[in-house]
């Protein structure tokens, strides 16, 4: 009973905070409500015995995802409100295909059916005396553990994407070099001048200098 | 260690494109050398790969059989042409990165982990890791508007793509309660729901995406174009290969007795892609759009072997893929060698006289037109003929007319460009073609004159792997 009223709370205010995601004029808002919603969504697999899917929703949308989506809206200079310009004209276009996908769902859950043998089949049925957590990590390290491991190359991959595609080398850096300054005599830089009485002193040309530093 | 032997390619490309990784960091203008080292990889990975027995490894999360090897050594050859292409390609652009090989290395390894995949999820995985490593090849001259807008557009499509594969792929495993291929299999063997079939036909437009045929084409001809000449290189041949081989190995696995479920949609893909193919490259002034638009129809003759669903099918298509790998790798030597004034040049008219100035250039260029266009005796008419004979004899003759029909419209854009290159009047006054284009150019010619002289090698090969396949 508690568990129902729960599961109905939960999923009214999801729905809620998704709905004003979209609606919101202010983008700062609408990134919090959405940071509501993966809460409540993470409240809803807890609910569900899934508690590792939930805290990954918690940990990875929550905790990095949304901030970073928070940032991008504060620092950015994106102007929110020419993106909502299209919204008129495409929505007719744009509810047909929602509908389209609907009623496609709709013949899928009319039908739903699992192979007769299905349960039979499963490459790994959920052990009864562990937390799910425990059963995952089990699995990942073992009979998965190649792909955990490629999917580590994956994430290597994508960070050299990341570096060939921005990173610059600054040809005029101005980094230290300690052996070209201890190799530095005099000669190179200074300069004796004589200067006569009542004329000032006028500095010779010191490009030299600049090219040896 | 003998249980390791065919895992020793994926080890060693993995690890070495680390290690050069480290090596790229550690010295300057170091991309002559690690594409050098990045190529004898690959070659050393090809050998590895040939004298591998059949295995099953990881409790069937990989396996690799003679299909495997064959599809894997086509890769191997499309990377190290493509890379042989890039030596001297991206110098000249200004675009000679020394992670562009090592992009390739991993790509290479997400490819063939995908087809020696025996499990959904290993198949995800190994899609992912080179789809990923290609899209970032793909914007690799990040200083051109063009090259740029490729890899968004690629990657845009791509994840669009992964998405419906992953999407299908849950769909399956939440009818079946397994991502195993062998299980699948026996699952369903007592035939599938409307939600499985759903499930089905989204692996199978993922999949469609990523070899580009048609109607899922659209961004083939952008990308081709956009992206640096000598990754379109690589995109038009192993990719293709390792996207296509994957078409094989699940629709003849897990989905093998859900025929009459997908024949039909493999049928649509096929005849869509030979009749774009062809009627769309007539218009294009573009060298490069020209093979994009002639590499979707080409998939589609690969395709109509699959659709017979014989070990015969499976056969041609292993063949046509094989042959293709060889002409595309070719045409597109022939393309990076068009440059005039250090300028690449892309323009079909700038071919103009060629045949005057450079004629072993124009020839080899010719020799790959022709074999694309189908014209005996060259390589690519055997290739055709092997897939509407198996197409025919299986009792598919519209298919086959319909083959026939578009090959026929598509010669006439593929001798255009014979005739620019040998009757029109002009100057191209083409910069010297470098070693590496020069020599892929040679070798791919060789290969499709000679192969009707020797057919018999690819053929044994191709069935025994077509064999292997279908168990």
């Amino acid at each position: 009973m508690i568990q129902n009223l729960a599961f109905y709370l939960f999923s009214f205010i999801l729905l809620a905070s998704a709905v004003m995601v979209v609606t919101n004029r202010n983008p700062v808002h609408a990134v919090l409500f959405l940071i509501l919603g993966f809460v409540n969504a993470a409240v809803l697999f807890l609910l569900a015995g899934a508690e590792f899917l939930a805290f990954i929703l918690a940990i990875v949308y929550v905790g990095a995802v949304a901030v970073l989506f928070l940032f991008v809206v504060m620092m950015l200079d994106v102007d929110f409100a020419s993106l909502h310009e299209g919204f008129q004209r495409y929505a007719p276009v744009g509810a047909l295909v929602a509908l389209i996908m609907f009623a496609e769902l709709a013949f899928i859950a009319g039908t739903w059916a699992i192979a007769p043998a299905g349960s039979a089949d499963r490459l790994f049925p959920t052990p009864a005396d562990v937390s799910n957590t425990v059963a995952l990590g089990q699995l990942i390290y073992t009979a998965y553990l190649p792909l955990f491991q490629l999917s580590g190359v994956i994430l290597l991959v994508a960070m050299i994407g990341a570096i060939v595609l921005t990173h610059r080398d600054r040809k005029r850096s101005l980094h230290q070099n300690i052996s070209a300054q201890h190799a530095r005599t005099p000669e190179q830089t200074l300069v004796m001048i004589r200067s006569p009485l009542g004329e000032g002193v006028a500095l010779p040309q010191t490009q030299k200098e600049e090219e040896t530093l | 260690m003998t249980d390791f032997y065919p895992l020793l390619p994926a080890l060693f490309l993995g690890i070495g494109g680390m290690g050069l990784l480290l090596a790229g960091l550690a010295k300057a203008n170091a991309t002559q050398p690690v594409t050098l080292s990045a190529i004898t990889l690959l070659i050393a990975a090809a050998f590895l790969t040939v004298t591998a027995p059949d295995a099953v490894l990881f409790g069937g999360l990989l396996k690799t059989s003679l299909f495997t090897r064959y599809a894997d050594t086509l890769i191997y050859l499309g990377a190290i042409a493509a890379l042989i292409l890039s030596l001297d390609y991206n110098k000249r652009e200004g675009i000679a990165r020394f992670e562009y090989p090592i992009l390739v290395l991993f790509a290479v390894l997400g490819m063939i982990v995908m087809i020696s995949a025996a499990d959904m999820m290993s198949l995800y995985i190994g899609f992912e890791l080179q789809s990923l490593a290609l899209y970032i090849c793909a914007a690799l001259a990040r200083d051109s508007v063009r090259s740029t807008e490729a890899g968004l557009k690629y990657f845009v499509l791509g994840a669009l793509a992964s998405g419906l594969l992953l999407y299908g792929i849950s769909l399956v495993y939440g009818f079946a309660g397994t991502t195993n291929f062998a299980a699948l299999g026996g699952v369903f063997r007592q035939g599938a729901g409307l939600g499985t079939v759903v499930g089905v036909v989204f692996v199978l437009i993922g999949l469609a995406f990523k070899i580009s045929a048609a109607p899922f084409h659209m961004w083939a001809p952008d990308v081709y174009e956009g992206a640096p000449s000598s990754v379109t290189a690589l995109f038009a041949t192993a990719p293709k290969t390792a996207a296509l081989a994957l078409f094989l190995s699940v629709m003849a696995g897990p989905f093998a007795h859900l025929t009459g479920q997908w024949e039909m949609l493999i049928q649509i893909l096929a005849v869509l892609s030979m009749i774009i193919g062809a009627l769309a490259a007539i218009g294009q002034s573009n060298i490069k759009r020209l093979l994009a638009y002639s590499s979707v129809g080409h998939m589609g003759y690969a395709l109509m072997g699959l659709v017979t669903g014989t070990v015969a099918g499976i056969q041609a298509s292993l063949i046509y893929i094989a042959i293709y790998v060889v002409m595309s790798a070719g045409a597109f030597a022939c393309v990076i060698a068009m440059r005039r004034n250090g300028q690449a040049v892309e323009r079909i008219s700038d071919l103009a006289g060629l045949a005057g100035e450079h004629p072993g250039f124009a020839f080899a260029f010719a020799v790959f037109m022709w074999s694309m266009a189908g014209i005996p005796p060259l390589g690519g008419f055997f290739a055709k003929l092997v897939v509407f004979y198996t197409a025919f004899n299986a009792g598919y003759d519209a298919l086959t007319i319909i083959g026939i029909i578009t090959s026929v419209i598509g010669a006439f854009y593929y001798l255009r460009v014979i005739k620019v290159m040998y009757f029109d009047k002009g100057r191209p006054q083409f910069d010297k073609t470098s070693a590496g284009a020069g020599f892929v150019m040679a070798v791919g010619a060789f290969a499709v004159i000679v192969f009707v002289a020797v057919p018999g090698p690819l053929m044994a090969v191709a069935g025994a792997a077509a064999k292997a396949l279908m168990g």
